[in-house]
């Protein structure tokens, strides 16, 4: 009987019968639907996703009329910065990559960002960064975000003042640790909130929070209330990235409008963020490496789907290297991503990647 | 449309489809668009002399669509318009 060739969630090439691909789909989905408490996905979409597998072809798309939109992280690194930031290494200025992907690669949006793309080390050169973010307004007509990540973990010892959780805990110091996120997290919510007036200032179409959440309930906690002052001070729209599929309880205890954040998934962190008031939600699933391809889709898929079911904001997940069912490795290969990137429109429901 | 107004993927398509006097599926075709976005001159994506570019393909785009641009308001503020 043929054989499906596709991926393990390492990138590498793997042969499957057509059960074992139906059984992972099948699998996949119904471990995000164990965890988060959701639907699985419907026979349908399972065939679907079947014959999407099952296909020969190197290359997979959205049917005509599907087409969504692209809106960015990471900013121009991918092509001037190194392999610390998926780079290519280019010897361009942002103003230069920011053209080149409208230009030449059709973007539907773009980021300009610190090179070290954390909110921290981009405050004190904010003045350079509102020049860029002035420049390419001038010149470009794709909606210009500026972009960083709230990066809590920046503001603890040794890189920081507060003193940091990952050493409190493991001494038992639960109620230590809980105070340093506590204090550390008000530090990065007035570092989001200043240098989001400073992008307004200069007329920015957008920000985006980048891997939110990923030191945690404490990072999650900063950003949504951050979140609130952009989108009742400014007339940016404002986009937030998750970081991973749940919310980690570094603290534990901490809440928004009386909804804990720790340990929450997906669709609930959609929640919080549309009640918020951002304009966009892009949520995170996680690839598992030694799982296939196929199980990793569906599951991701599963998880997605659950937000775009309720959501009143455009959801765009994240499909990339080892998220949203992209293989983890370094250059992920395109018979999967297209694939991946194509479901996630077709069964997702998503209003954009 | 997304941005500005915080609308799913259908229904801003349907909005901007609208606006434009095409229909959904002619808004997805780059092959219509190439020739609409010249003839309405809201930015063209080959470096054509005399297209609007950059801010002035915006400033077209916001009033076509009727939405608030954030730059585009800026230029207006510093030209007291």
């Amino acid at each position: 009987m043929a054989e499906i060739q596709t991926r393990m969630g390492d990138g590498y090439s793997v042969s499957m019968t057509r059960e074992e691909v139906r059984e992972d789909l099948v699998a996949g989905s119904a471990d995000a639907a164990r965890r988060g408490k959701i639907p699985v996905l419907q026979p349908d979409e399972l065939d679907y996703l079947f014959e999407m597998f099952a296909s020969p072809t190197r290359i997979w798309g959205v049917e005509r009329g599907h087409e969504a939109v692209l809106s960015k992280d990471g900013s121009t690194n991918s092509l001037y910065s190194a392999q610390l930031s998926s780079g290519v290494g280019l010897p361009l200025s942002r103003e230069q990559a920011f053209r080149t992907f409208e230009r030449a690669f059709g973007f539907d949006t773009m980021e300009i960002g610190h090179t070290d793309y954390s909110v921290k080390p981009a405050k004190p050169i904010v003045v350079l960064e509102q020049n860029h973010v002035e420049a390419v307004l001038h010149t470009t007509i794709i909606p210009v975000f500026y972009g960083f990540m709230p990066n809590l973990g920046l503001y603890y010892q040794p890189d920081g003042p507060f003193p940091n959780p990952s050493d409190l805990l493991p001494r038992g110091q639960i109620a230590e640790a809980r105070a340093a996120t506590e204090e550390a997290l008000e530090t990065c919510y007035n570092d989001l909130v200043w240098m989001t007036g400073k992008m307004d200032e200069v007329g920015a179409d957008g920000i985006n929070y980048d891997t939110t959440a990923s030191t945690g309930d404490g990072e999650f906690l900063a950003t949504l209330r951050a979140v609130e002052w952009a989108a009742n001070n400014t007339n940016l729209a404002v986009e937030v990235g998750m970081a991973a599929e749940c919310v980690l309880g570094f603290h534990g205890r901490l809440e928004y409008n009386g909804k804990r954040l720790a340990g929450m998934w997906p669709h609930q962190q959609m929640e919080v963020v549309q009640e918020a008031g951002a304009h966009i939600f892009g949520p995170v699933v996680n690839t598992n490496s030694r799982k296939s391809t196929p199980w990793n889709l569906a599951r991701a898929i599963t998880f997605v789907k659950a937000c775009t079911k309720d959501a009143k904001i455009p959801i765009h997940p994240n499909v990339g290297m080892g998220v949203g069912g992209v293989p983890m490795f370094e250059i992920p290969p395109i018979d999967v991503v297209t694939r991946c990137s194509a479901a996630m429109v077709m069964i997702g429901k998503a209003d954009g990647l | 449309m997304q941005l500005s107004k915080k609308m799913r993927l259908d229904e801003a398509k349907r909005y901007v489809a609208d606006k434009l006097g095409v229909s959904v599926m002619d808004l997805c075709d780059s092959t219509v668009m190439r020739r609409l976005r010249e003839d309405l001159d809201i930015g063209v994506i080959t470096a054509v002399a005399g297209a609007a570019k950059g801010l002035e393909a915006k400033a077209r785009i916001a009033d076509l669509l009727g939405v608030r641009i954030n730059c585009v308001e800026r230029l207006k503020s510093k030209m007291g318009l």
